[in-house]
């Protein structure tokens, strides 16, 4: 196979999982959150059980118009969903999909890579909340900022147990050196790094930036159009991303029964089951205030990744 | 986690409502689709005011008790020659009876003070309009609800007999029980209303075969 085609081949994939994937967690959202509170969810769109909703939403969201408030930092302003939705792309790229190489670009440096990608997340909040001239954008930017730079050293801390405990920063070496009972060993970690992945994507409970209900949406107050719906697309591959770390970190990405041939739909049904559980926290928990949220990061999170951490290099020189 | 002061174990609060959502999920959602699946409303629900031409008499009491001034009732006066009676009689005649549902309140109680019945609750509710001024619906409109009114409740076994019906039992049992129901005294006047649940509390002396108290 000729070098272009293969590239061609693997960036097509990645782009068709990009697009794909969010919509089957946001229509799985739609309907899972409609049943957990006793509703039925979209019914019409598509005829059968609504299953064209969230294209329907898409179609809607072109035909709007794009306004750009006059006093916008119209550069920045644009930009900003751009900003918002590319990393993730970036990140799919690096996530292993079944064994034998089955990833899009297999970087050895993989995990660090994601974890500096993810990083540029909270570049598009605050571009997109000082550039829209807003007061609410700007309350929700800085709260976003502040939760994000928080939640990253757990998040890292957390990552850093795994890799420590699988001596290597690459993604796929990392699922190679999974061991089952590593749920147990790394369980903190896992909970941790979960929790502070949500607070990374902004889900509920961890909407504080957005806070509809005190904030209008935060930093997406002044978007319409298409641009908005960037920035709706970028938290459901946001939950795709969590949920694709978290299983192959932890939850030993395509390790299961027929593992050689049916690596790809484990790793699949992983994601799934990681990401209803996101939906469902979504569905449970009321909102954290402001300043649980930040008690929450640095007196639980953090130094339970820290001991997480002396935990693994323990149990690593012990063995 | 009730209160402050007593709290159970950490986390027990987390894991109920993470339960709750859970179990409300596995279960069928009582969501009723209404365009493709008709509302299953009781009969009594107040949808829409049916009015029976006949019956109406022209009181106005149903115009004047709206609290919204919804009802709009014009007549006028014409002469009715009884063969064999003294002089014309003169009876009204309705030209006019609009409910505009734009105002109204579905209170009820045109229907309540309406002393011959011309008025009634039907359960249908699916006449909005694009414009309001079609809410307005006049006689005919109103007397074609008429159909859709239910049939009336059945008449409550332990409750008191309709008026009708106690005075045509008087009527029947002949002149002197119908003075001797007049009068107060429980005993004649349980003979003349056999289904009356409540006697007075002197009626307990003496016995009553045709008429058993089944809470005693």
């Amino acid at each position: 196979m000729p070098i272009w085609l293969d590239l061609a081949i693997r960036v097509l994939a990645v782009v068709a999982g990009f697009l794909v994937l969010p919509l089957v967690v946001g229509q799985t959202e739609h309907k899972v959150m409609a049943h957990m509170q006793g509703r039925l969810g979209p019914m019409y769109a598509g005829g059968y059980h609504g299953w064209a909703q969230l294209v329907a939403d898409g179609v809607k969201f072109v035909q709007k118009e794009d306004i750009t408030p006059r006093d916008a930092d119209r550069r920045v302003f644009r930009l900003a969903p751009i900003v918002a939705l590319f990393p993730y792309l970036l990140v799919l790229l690096v996530i292993p999909l079944g064994p034998g190489g089955l990833v899009a670009q297999a970087l050895d440096v993989g995990l660090f890579f994601v974890l500096a990608v993810l990083g540029v997340g909270v570049l598009a909040v605050l571009m997109s909340a000082w550039a829209s001239a807003n007061k609410y954008s700007l309350l929700g930017g800085l709260r976003g900022a502040a939760q994000l730079l928080g939640y990253e050293l757990p998040l890292v801390l957390a990552a850093a147990s795994v890799a420590m405990a699988a001596g290597t920063l690459s993604l796929p070496g990392i699922v190679e050196a999974w061991r089952p009972w590593w749920l147990l060993w790394q369980a903190p970690a896992a909970l941790v790094f979960f929790v502070a992945g949500l607070a990374e994507i902004r889900r509920p409970p961890f909407d504080m930036p957005i806070a509809d209900s005190e904030l209008v949406f935060g930093y997406m107050t002044e978007y319409t159009g298409l641009r908005f719906a960037f920035f709706l697309l970028a938290e459901y591959v946001g939950i795709v991303v969590i949920a694709a770390l978290t299983t192959v970190l932890f939850l030993g990405g395509w390790h299961g029964p027929f593992a050689d041939q049916l690596g790809w739909l484990w790793t699949l049904v992983k994601i799934f089951a990681v990401s209803f559980v996101i939906i469902w926290l979504r569905v449970s928990y009321p909102r954290l205030r402001e300043d649980q949220l930040q008690r929450l990061c640095w007196l639980v999170l953090v130094p339970v990744a820290l001991a997480q951490l002396v935990l693994t290099a323990a149990v690593k020189v012990l063995t | 986690m009730s209160d402050d002061g007593e709290r159970g174990t950490p986390g027990k609060g987390l894991v109920q409502g993470l339960a709750v959502t859970l179990k409300t999920m596995t279960r069928r959602s009582t969501t009723q689709q209404y365009p493709d699946v008709e509302p299953d409303l009781p009969p009594r629900s107040r949808g829409v005011i049916a009015l029976l031409e006949e019956n109406c008499t022209v009181c106005m009491l149903c115009a004047r008790e709206c609290p919204d001034w919804c009802i709009y009732i014009d007549s006028h006066k014409e002469e009715v020659v009884v063969p064999g009676a003294a002089r014309a009689r003169q009876r009204n005649v309705l030209d006019r009876f609009d409910i505009d549902f734009s105002l109204c309140m579905y209170c009820g109680i045109c229907i309540e003070v309406c002393p011959f019945d011309a008025l009634h609750w039907t359960p249908e509710f699916e006449y909005s309009e694009v414009d309001v001024l079609d809410l307005l619906h006049d006689k005919d409109r109103l007397g074609e609800w008429m159909r859709t009114v239910p049939p009336p409740p059945a008449h409550d076994v332990l409750g008191e007999p309709s008026k009708e019906e106690a005075t045509a039992e008087r009527k029947a049992a002949g002149p002197g029980a119908a003075t001797a129901a007049k009068t107060a005294r429980p005993s004649v006047r349980r003979s003349a209303s056999p289904t009356a649940q409540r006697p007075a509390p002197a009626s307990r002396a003496e016995p009553a075969p045709e008429n058993p108290e089944p809470d005693k």
